[in-house]
Formats: structure tokens, sequence, C-alpha cells
């Protein structure tokens, strides 16, 4: 059991039995439907594609042919949801189409991976975007190159920029994951997950939970 | 679809007796040793609320063998067992942190009696508003 989307609705708080707070992210998680199996066979890997959420508005032609295909051949009725993911799995013939895939798969106390897209902190500088110290001080002179990064590189020799040359630019809007989150609470009549600590990405954002094991 | 106001990550929240910023006020604080739990009160003055639901919390300060001291309680914490509402504060603003800097009788809260009647809070608080008006041209001068 690989994994399931969710959307983060924010950060709360709950209370161990020794009275500590422990701070938690609450995910809206599931139930996603199993949409399709890639085998290798057929595709060249094996995975399981699920959906999460209802795109109830701009469902184009491709996307609600794949699903009346899948209504029609398994005698279902799946909606298109908002969005989709494939999880690399081992064995996709233990898994069936249309199948519910709940926050039933993990349990309290494990430890989950978190996968998310950072907010977007629009073009921002070295110091902010890699953690520059900055140049010197004010003295001698010197008036507007606190926040400057420095020197790039050399002279005559090699006459240009390395390649990869930390500068400023876009920061943030990047995939980022989290290891070994515990799963402090779930509640699965509403899908939901309480995650221990911070996890990537904005409140309504799109989260994997993925199982470590 | 949920938001995360649907959401109530503590069963059985606790209601405690309203308090506010200036009040004086006696936490009752569960404090385990080895095994064994006693209860160890914690008396002083509240100087900030904050937060909602369940991550709202608030600050008491006290004065201990001429040391600040402050503890910041959640309301939903476990490890209170009880709040007493000793004192009313009368203050003027939500924040007291202007506290930390004042010391002996200046940082002193004036109070409003639990046990004075209201007739006697009233006529005091008459006597201010002459106090004030009276002072008032005094400064715009």
């Amino acid at each position: 059991m690989p994994g399931i989307l969710g959307k983060k609705l924010g950060m709360s708080n709950v209370f161990d039995k020794d009275g500590n707070r422990i701070p938690v992210t609450v995910i809206e998680a599931g139930p996603c439907a199993i949409i399709s199996l890639k085998t290798r066979e057929k595709n060249g890997y094996n995975a399981i594609q699920i959906g999460f959420g209802n795109k109830k508005k701009h469902i184009n032609k491709p996307m609600a042919g794949i699903y009346r295909k899948i209504n029609v051949d398994k005698a279902l009725t799946l909606e298109p949801a908002l969005i989709h993911k494939e999880f690399r799995v081992d064995n996709p013939g233990e898994f069936t189409v249309g199948a519910e895939l709940t926050v039933e798969i993990f349990s309290v106390g494990e430890k989950v991976k978190l996968r998310g897209k950072t907010k977007g902190k629009g073009f921002q500088g070295v110091m902010r975007r890699h953690g520059f110290g900055g140049v010197g001080g004010t003295t001698h002179g010197q008036s507007d190159r606190l926040r400057a990064p420095g020197s790039i590189g050399s002279s005559s020799y090699p006459s240009r920029v390395f390649k990869g040359m930390k500068m400023a630019g876009r920061m943030g809007y990047v995939n980022v994951t989290v290891r070994g989150l515990k799963i402090i609470k779930i509640i699965p009549e509403k899908n939901i997950l309480l995650v221990q600590g911070a996890v990537p990405g904005a409140v309504n954002s799109i989260v994997e939970i993925l199982k470590t094991n | 679809m949920f938001t995360i106001e649907d959401i109530s990550p503590i069963e059985n929240p606790v209601e405690y007796p309203s308090f506010r910023s200036g009040d004086h006020i006696r936490v009752h604080v569960r404090v385990k040793e080895g095994d064994k739990e006693r209860i160890q009160p914690f008396e002083g003055d509240v100087i900030s609320i904050r937060g909602s639901k369940e991550s709202k919390t608030f600050i008491v300060r006290k004065i201990s063998n001429g040391v600040g001291v402050e503890r910041i309680f959640p309301f939903q914490s476990p490890k209170i067992a009880k709040i007493e509402l000793l004192k009313e504060g009368k203050v003027r603003r939500a924040k007291l942190f202007y506290l930390r800097g004042l010391s002996g009788k200046a940082a002193r809260i004036k109070s409003k009696d639990l046990n004075r009647s209201s007739k006697k809070v009233k006529a005091e608080a008459e006597v201010e508003s002459v106090v004030t008006e009276v002072s008032k041209p005094l400064s715009e001068e």
C-alpha cells in the first residue's frame, strides 16, 4: 500500500498523555479511487494510479473518455478526480480498479513520508535564497552592497561563470518531501489525518502521504 | 470537504471560569514526580491571552524571590487541574508586557475586589472620573 493523496487544511495541536503539546498538521486525505493499474508488461513499470477530489467543472473530452471507459468496463460510477497521481508498487495485481484507498491504510504512531509543493516566495536575493552572509559592513565609504552576493568567480581564467552558481532567482514552489512524520490521530469518518509537525505547502494545497515500509 | 474549523482534534474541550488580562489567578498544575502526581499552585497575574480554540494560551506572571517568573499555559492542557480567580484587575490593555519593565510598587495592578459590593465599586469609579476631569485641563495647559 504505497500512499494516498490529501489536502492540507492547516495546523493545530493536541496533547499527549503526559500533557505535552504536540503540533499537528490537519490533512483531509482520500478517499482515493484506483483509476488504473500500470504493469511492467504493458507500461514498462509497475504502479497504481489514483485520483483524489471531485472535478466538477471543465472536464475535457479525453478525461471524460477515460472515465467512461473505466465505468463501462468495470461497471462502476466513478466521477472524474481533481488530481491524479501514480505510486510505484511491486505487484499491481494486488489492487483492483475502482477500489478506494482511505486513511485507514495508516495506523496511529506510524511514520510516514509527506510530499508537497512549498509556498512560492517569488524572486529572492542570495541571502534569503541560499543563506549568503551579505557583503561586509557599511564602512570605508561602502553604502549599498549589504545584501550583495560578492564575487561570482575568477577573472581571465575561466572567463566565465560556472554553471550552477548560486544566484538570486525564483524561490519556493518546488516539491519537498518530509520524512519520518508520525501519525498522531486518524478520524476515519471525516477522512482526517493528524500528522506531527509541519508539512510543505500552503493551506488547501495537495499533499502526498506515503507509507514508508 | 472540511475546513479546519470543522475538525476538533481535542475531544471534550475544557471550559474554565472566564478571566481576563490583569486578573490575579491561581493555576493548579499537575506535577509528576516519578510515578507520583501532586498538585502545585502557580499564582500570579494574567498578562496575556492569545490564540483560539485548542491553541489558546494565557501567560501568568509572578514575582518569585525577587525574580519575575512567567508561565505560558495552554487552556486545553491536561496539566491544569483547576483555575481559581482571586482578584479582578483593572487594566486598560489586553497585553500587560509593560509590567516586565516595572518592579515593586509600580508593578502592581489595581484590583476590583470580588467581595466588595457593586455599589462601592461604582462609587470608586465615579471618584476616579472626577479626578480625571480635573486633571484634564491642567494637562492641556
